[in-house]
């Protein structure tokens, strides 16, 4: 009979490893800044000191590692609180301004925000109306102005050029483009129409055509991107069969890639429906409702919100609560628009591409 | 016996049916539209800009002639613009090394997407809250900083309504995260897999593999995504517009007191409603100061990343 002689264990951990820090250690530290930071709210600090409160106390966990562990992963350490308290960091403005516009917007809403201009308003009462009115159908023209020159110039760089000079040459100051200032765009409108108009022209449509300047190659870039995504073969089987280039173009590479293009016109009219500085510039504010896009200054929500902010008259607390619940309209609008672009391109993509 | 007859040499075979011919003559008009639109920015804004650059001190409403009416909006801007790159690059970095590599892949995306959810606040909503939130908080951290760091000149006397330039710059570096983070979160992960594996079986810690593999491979990605932060920073209206109350032509190193420089684009949008005459022509002259700026700064950074682009072989 013969017994197998089994080694004692050896716990190998300890001579391969340096020592570290016990794997509950970040967890415990995470949930005594916590612990801290509650304690410090409730004492009477606010949100803020409390926050600071819970990231001084994080802060120990460099200091312990680089007691027990070395330097090495003591800095290792360190980037990764400061790393996650950068996006900390990131996330309190945003929720931030979530909170402050829904807490201070919500108040004014009601069916006759809603539903009345602000003519011969004073105090109290009036709405957004004629500013809703304005914000579609200036946003409205700009979009019939931009989508075709849009995907016309997109279609030229994927399907044409064949990375010509010319195509480079767009592509590049598309890129350009998309840092233009809006407010340079909205004295670009003012600067056109001052010419057939003459001095002090203030016109919906100009405020279409500045914010066309800025929309255009926001709607290049994406319709682009996804224009590239249409696999080749779908193109040579379809020259295969005799289709011309054009029919090609229309029937078969639009419509493969018509989510990617629905998603990216809803983002860029996302983009410039909040524009307000050039708006200020060509198309002025009123308080009165006007649908005619060639005659007259017009409102919109945000160029609304400011005026209301800034001239808010007397008392001005009526004022600036209408601006805040434009800036709560305007700001649902928005999101609803990142929303609807984001479900377009989930639902709709081609089943594979992403 | 039959003789097959090849095509006459020379002539084009190819058949172009009119609907192709109309078809890219379209795209290729909307390719071409574009440049003149650029085109068409640059000239408008020189020839109405011209007489006010030239006016003279009488006819604006400023009363000096352009180049001191400028000056001061000029400093303005470029304060404004390099203190919320201050602080917004290293955040910027943080967040996208954040999301590319510390974060759980698969939350990874969803906290991108909060990030964009920055980017798509309006900027008066940005001005509304700065005015109305961030700026009356801001005022006890001033009277602090001028207390105790008063010696320095960038902490003068303070503001009793926080709505000073350093707020201002605050508020920009929040409008300018969103994009540099998405850049930088891009070429973070573009970062070859390979490279950082290395880095990690030779046993660098997760942030020595940063520093060998993701930052050097990364760099001119960062400079180009600052540079576009930058463009967005400088060309921003409506929220430094909101939130500093400003002074007549200051040029003043005090980043807290209540007589603040305006920028470029701020003192357009305040003071185009009542110009009139040669004092539009000035802001628009303006305007093409900050085109100029503005667009060198974006010209600059697109150079970086196409040339980038062609070395890397990504896309």
């Amino acid at each position: 009979m013969t017994t197998t002689l089994t080694p004692p264990p050896v716990d190998v951990s300890r001579e391969l490893y340096g020592a570290q820090l016990p794997t509950w250690g970040p967890r415990a530290v995470i949930a005594a800044g916590l612990l801290g930071a509650a304690a410090a709210y409730a004492v009477g600090a606010n949100l803020l000191e409390a926050a600071l409160v819970a990231w001084l106390i994080c802060m120990v966990l460099p200091l312990w590692s680089a007691a027990v562990e070395g330097r090495r992963k003591a800095t290792d350490r360190l980037v990764t609180t400061l790393v996650t308290s950068a996006f900390a960091l990131a996330m309190f403005p945003l929720f931030s301004i979530l909170w402050t516009v829904i807490s201070k917007g919500s108040k004014v809403l009601s069916a006759e925000f809603f539903t009345y201009s602000m003519r011969n308003v004073v105090g109290e009462g009036g709405g957004i109306y004629h500013a809703l009115v304005g914000t579609l159908l200036i946003t409205g023209a700009a979009a019939v102005i931009s989508i075709p020159i849009g995907i016309f110039a997109a279609i030229y760089l994927v399907e044409y050029a064949e990375g010509n000079r010319l195509s480079r040459w767009i592509r590049f100051l598309v890129d350009v483009m998309t840092g233009i200032p809006s407010i340079v765009a909205g004295l670009f409108a003012y600067a056109l129409f001052v010419l057939f108009f003459g001095e002090g022209v203030r016109m919906g449509i100009g405020g279409s055509v500045a914010l066309s300047v800025l929309m255009i190659p926001i709607l290049v870039r994406s319709t682009e991107e996804m224009l590239k995504l249409v696999p080749n073969e779908l193109r040579e089987a379809s020259y295969a069969l005799g289709v011309p280039k054009w029919r090609t173009v229309a029937k078969v590479v639009l419509p493969t890639s018509l989510a990617g293009i629905v998603t990216g016109i809803t983002l860029s009219i996302a983009r410039v429906i909040g524009e307000t500085a050039p708006l200020l510039i060509i198309v002025g504010t009123t308080d009165s409702v006007n649908f005619n896009l060639f005659n007259g200054r017009m409102a919109s929500l945000p160029v609304f919100a400011f005026a209301s902010q800034r001239n808010p008259g007397i008392p001005p607390q009526f004022s600036i609560d209408r601006a805040w619940g434009a800036a709560l309209v305007l700001l649902v609008i928005v999101m609803l628009l990142n929303l609807i672009a984001r479900l377009v391109s989930y639902f709709f993509s081609p089943k594979g591409e992403r | 016996m039959t003789s097959t007859q090849a095509p006459a040499p020379g002539k084009n075979t190819v058949i172009r049916r009119p609907g192709d011919r109309i078809f890219s003559g379209l795209s290729l008009s909307a390719g071409v539209l574009i440049l003149v639109i650029l085109a068409g920015v640059a000239i408008f804004l020189t020839v109405q800009g011209i007489p006010g650059i030239t006016a003279h001190p009488d006819e604006v409403k400023s009363g000096k002639s352009f180049l001191p009416y400028v000056w001061p909006l000029v400093f303005g801007t470029l304060v404004a613009a390099t203190i919320a790159m201050l602080i917004a690059v290293p955040v910027a970095i943080g967040v996208a090394l954040f999301i590319s590599h510390y974060a759980p892949r698969k939350l990874g995306q969803g906290l991108g997407y909060l990030i964009d959810l920055l980017a798509a606040v309006p900027s008066v909503v940005y001005g509304l809250w700065g005015i109305g939130f961030l700026a009356p908080r801001m005022v006890p951290f001033y009277a602090w900083l001028d207390e105790h760091l008063g010696f320095l000149p960038f902490f003068g006397p303070a503001s009793a309504t926080g709505r000073t330039i350093l707020t201002a710059s605050i508020v920009l570096a929040v409008m300018i995260l969103p994009i540099m983070t998405a850049i930088c979160r891009e070429i973070f992960l573009q970062t070859p897999r390979l490279h950082e594996e290395a880095a990690l079986a030779l046993g660098a810690t997760r942030w020595e593999m940063a520093r060998l593999a993701i930052f050097p491979y990364a760099r001119s990605g960062i400079v180009s995504a600052a540079m576009l932060g930058l463009g967005r920073a400088l060309g921003e209206t409506l929220a430094v517009a909101m939130v500093l109350s400003v002074g007549v032509g200051t040029v003043t190193a005090n980043l807290i007191g209540s007589d603040n420089p305006s920028t470029i684009a701020a003192n357009i949008a305040l003071g185009f409603a009542e110009a009139t005459g040669k004092s539009v022509n000035a802001l628009i002259a303006s305007g093409l100061v900050l085109f100029v700026i503005t667009f060198l700064v974006n010209f600059a950074a697109r150079s970086i990343v196409d040339r980038r682009k062609e070395f890397s072989g990504a896309n």
